[in-house]
Parts: structure tokens; C-alpha cells; sequence
């Protein structure tokens, strides 16, 4: 069996907890490929920090654009029918004010608590949080789409994140190419592996200590 | 009646050392020919608060890059590489706010409120830095002052000889709450400034009185691709 690669399975996977005329923010990188997966018949509404509900695919350079239209990653884009455009006070607004079901987000570091660190490296070029800590402290749910390892091997699904934090225990889900984690009061549980993905092998890639049910299933996807 | 000014006239008003609001997200409101006419003037130790960094030569960028500022406080820097070298060199004061925070610090300085209280940034860097933690009605928060300037620079789509203006899709931003809360607002504006009649009130997102000076645009809206 030829597993899927993280940039597929993890925005598939969360594709799948989606439902018609639900409102979410999705981050740069692996958490932008969720909409290509969302079944069809199901119509998902994008909101984006600069101000857009509704916001459409982006332009290619050279293309012909509105200049006062970009997405929340710089990308000159369309409108989509149905779409609104407001200022960053009623963005923020929706956002911390529990109006989005889900904001999906790539981490850094994430831990067994929902702690998350993904805005700054210790040392690193510092770019700034953006939006992220409102995206974090606000929607309903947080779910994290994150690779279990980092470069080096390492696990990126901690005991304790080590990285200065974008949210302290705000996280709900965290998707990876090896499993569906869920964290709860009684701490991280295992919820899925991965097709072709063993539980010892999910366990053995994670520094976190992982409640393991007795029966875990295999992912839907 | 706002004054129709070019924009060196306009800048003429800003002074050294003063702050100002700069609206535009990834430059998207912000007001280029100003900032040229800014880095023109040779301004110097500004205090800017702006949502990001812009680019090198969009946007606050260009007042970074020409060395206008003094100190810098923004949501995010990631295509301005020299905020992190002027700050390692000691010129550049660099003060990082949540993107919402920032939002409602403005916002209360023009809707003449105290400050604001919010659970965005709890147990993180910025309440170990300047965040005051509260606790109200059983929850935490952490407080944040108001933040006012004495000038706002914004860019919008319309306007009329009144000061009323319109932005046009996601130009507004931070705009229209940074012209609430300054002492002198700026309008760049890029369509012909129409006579007042011209705009139907129910469109009008700044109120024409709170706009003070208006700069016709000169050039194209410069699209820039990523």
C-alpha cells in the first residue's frame, strides 16, 4: 500500500470534519490544502485576517487583479459570490468573539497539554504572531495540521513545548501524517492511525505520552 | 470640509518624532505617494504603528528602509528582513502585538475607552513583556492602553469634498479606526475627489469631519506580487 504523503493525508483527514456553511480560518502551508479536499456539496465559508469572508482562489503573477483584493497570505484573489469585506476590528471580532468553527493552523511545537508554539524559532528571524494567538484563544476549535517529525527526526507532538508559546492549552485536535489526536482532561488520546501507520510505531515517533484506547481505528480517508 | 492638499504639502503637518498611525495591510491601504513625500522630508525618530512591516519598497518598508523610525509597532515583519537588522544594530525599537490587539488598542484610543481587556496572549510573551494581567467576572484577561497617534495616514478608494470616504475591498483595515484616532488624518484617495452629493451616505465608512486633509492620488495603484 503507497501511504499518502503528509501534504495529502493531513489536509484530507481534516477536510472530512467539515460541514456545509461552517465558518474557518485556515493557516499558511499544509492547513491551505484543506479546501481541494472538501467533499463536493459542501460549501465552507474561508475568513481571512485582512478583512474577507469568502475570499477565492489566488490569481497567478501577471494575471488581471483588483490591486484592493488580497488573501491573508499576499496572494491577489477573487471574490467569491456570497463574500463580505470588513474592517480589522470586525475581523478580529469574528475571531475572538467564537464565531469561527475551526481555525486550522501548522505548529512548530505542540504538546500534550494544547500548548502551542508556532510563530517564532528561539534565535530565530523574528517575523511576528500575526493574528495567530487571536486565531488560537478564539475559534470554537483549534485543530493543528502538522508532520509528527520535524527534519531531524525529532517529534513535534511534545511532553512540553519548549518554543515561546502562541496559546496556552488551546488546542483540540492535532492531525498528522501518522494519526488523529485528540487532547482531553485525561490528556492526548490516540484516536486514529494512519492507513498502513501501527500504534507502536505512532508511540514510538511521539515524545507526548498518549492515551491509547483498546481499540483504534484506522482513518476514514 | 477637509483641505485638499499635495501630499508634501500635506506632510508638512508631520513632524519629527511624532506617531503615526499607518493604515494598510500588506500595504493595502497605505498611502504610497505620502510615504514617498515622508521620506522626502527626511522625517526621523517615528513612532509607527502599522498591522505589518510592508515590504522593502512598499509601504512602511520605505520609512524603515530611509530611516524614519524610531520605534515600530506591528502584528508581523516576515517580508521586511531589515526590521530584524536595525533591530540587532540598536535603531529600531520593535514593539510586537497580536494582529487583534493591536486592532483594539487603536480602536479604543478613537472610541475614547480606557484601554482594552483581552484573553488573547495569556500566558505567552507579550503578558511576560507588557500585558497586565486582570481578572474579571471569574476569567483572565490581560489589559492593553489605548493607542492614540498625532497623525493617521490612510489610503482609501473614495471620497468627497467633505472628508467622507470609502475603501475598497479588503483596503480598509486598519484605516478606518486609525482615522478615529488621531489627532490629524490624512486621506489618500484614489479616485477623483467628488463633490459632496456624490457618495450615498449609506456607503460612507469614515465620516467626512473626522478626515481633516485629502491627497489625490497621483500614480496607479502599484500591484506586487509575492
Amino acid at each position: 500500500m503507497t501511504k499518502l504523503s503528509p501534504r495529502e493525508i493531513i489536509p484530507k483527514r481534516i477536510a472530512m470534519m467539515f460541514t456545509d456553511g461552517m465558518l474557518v480560518n485556515l493557516g499558511v502551508g499544509i492547513p491551505g490544502l484543506v479546501p481541494q479536499h472538501v467533499p463536493e456539496g459542501i460549501k465552507v465559508w474561508l475568513h481571512a485576517e485582512n478583512g474577507s469572508i469568502g475570499a477565492g482562489a489566488p490569481v497567478p503573477p501577471g494575471g488581471e487583479v483588483d490591486p484592493f483584493m488580497v488573501d491573508a497570505s499576499w496572494n491577489y484573489c477573487t471574490l467569491l459570490p456570497g463574500a463580505s469585506v470588513f474592517d480589522s476590528t470586525k475581523s478580529f471580532g469574528i475571531i475572538r468573539g467564537g464565531h469561527l468553527a475551526y481555525t486550522v493552523l501548522g505548529a512548530l511545537q505542540v504538546d500534550q497539554e494544547g500548548n502551542l508554539a508556532n510563530w517564532v524559532v528561539p534565535g530565530g528571524k523574528l517575523a511576528g504572531m500575526g493574528g495567530a494567538m487571536d486565531l488560537v484563544t478564539g475559534a470554537k476549535k483549534v485543530i493543528i495540521a502538522t508532520e509528527h517529525t520535524s527534519k531531524d527526526g525529532s517529534s513535534k507532538i511534545l511532553k512540553k513545548c519548549t518554543f515561546p508559546l502562541t496559546g496556552l492549552k488551546v488546542v483540540d485536535y492535532i492531525v498528522t501524517e501518522l494519526a488523529f489526536m485528540e487532547v482531553t482532561p485525561e490528556g492526548l488520546v490516540l484516536k486514529e492511525v494512519a492507513p498502513g501507520v501501527t500504534v507502536e510505531e505512532v508511540v514510538s515517533k511521539t515524545e507526548a505520552d498518549l492515551v491509547i484506547p483498546a481499540n483504534v481505528p484506522v482513518m476514514p480517508v | 470640509m477637509a483641505v485638499i492638499l499635495s501630499a508634501k504639502e500635506a506632510v508638512s503637518k508631520i513632524q519629527d518624532g511624532m506617531t503615526v498611525h499607518v493604515g494598510g495591510f500588506y500595504a493595502v491601504g497605505t498611502p504610497e505617494d505620502i510615504i514617498d513625500a515622508m521620506v522626502a522630508k527626511g522625517l526621523k525618530d517615528l513612532t509607527v504603528v502599522c498591522n505589518d512591516g510592508g515590504a522593502p519598497d512598499k509601504g512602511v518598508g520605505k520609512l524603515l528602509s530611509n530611516g524614519c523610525v524610531k520605534k515600530l509597532i506591528i502584528s508581523w515583519g516576515g517580508r521586511t528582513p531589515i526590521i530584524p537588522e536595525l533591530v540587532d544594530k540598536g535603531e529600531l525599537e520593535l514593539e510586537l502585538n497580536p494582529q487583534g490587539t493591536l486592532a483594539e488598542r487603536v480602536r479604543a484610543a478613537g472610541w475614547g475607552l480606557g484601554g482594552i481587556v483581552t484573553p488573547t496572549g495569556l500566558g505567552t510573551i507579550i503578558e511576560e513583556k507588557f500585558g497586565q494581567r486582570v481578572h474579571l467576572n471569574g476569567q483572565d484577561f490581560l489589559y492593553h492602553t489605548p493607542l492614540k497617534a498625532d497623525a493617521a495616514i490612510v489610503a482609501a478608494y473614495r471620497a468627497d469634498k467633505a472628508g467622507n470616504l470609502i475603501f475598497r475591498r479588503v483596503q480598509n483595515n486598519f484605516c478606518e479606526v486609525m482615522c478615529m484616532a488621531a489627532d490629524l488624518t490624512i486621506a489618500q484617495v484614489y479616485k477623483p475627489i467628488e463633490e459632496m452629493g456624490e457618495l450615498d451616505a449609506d456607503d460612507i465608512q469614515v465620516p467626512g469631519p473626522l478626515v481633516d486633509v485629502l491627497v489625490q492620488q497621483t500614480g496607479e495603484e502599484r500591484v506586487m506580487w509575492r
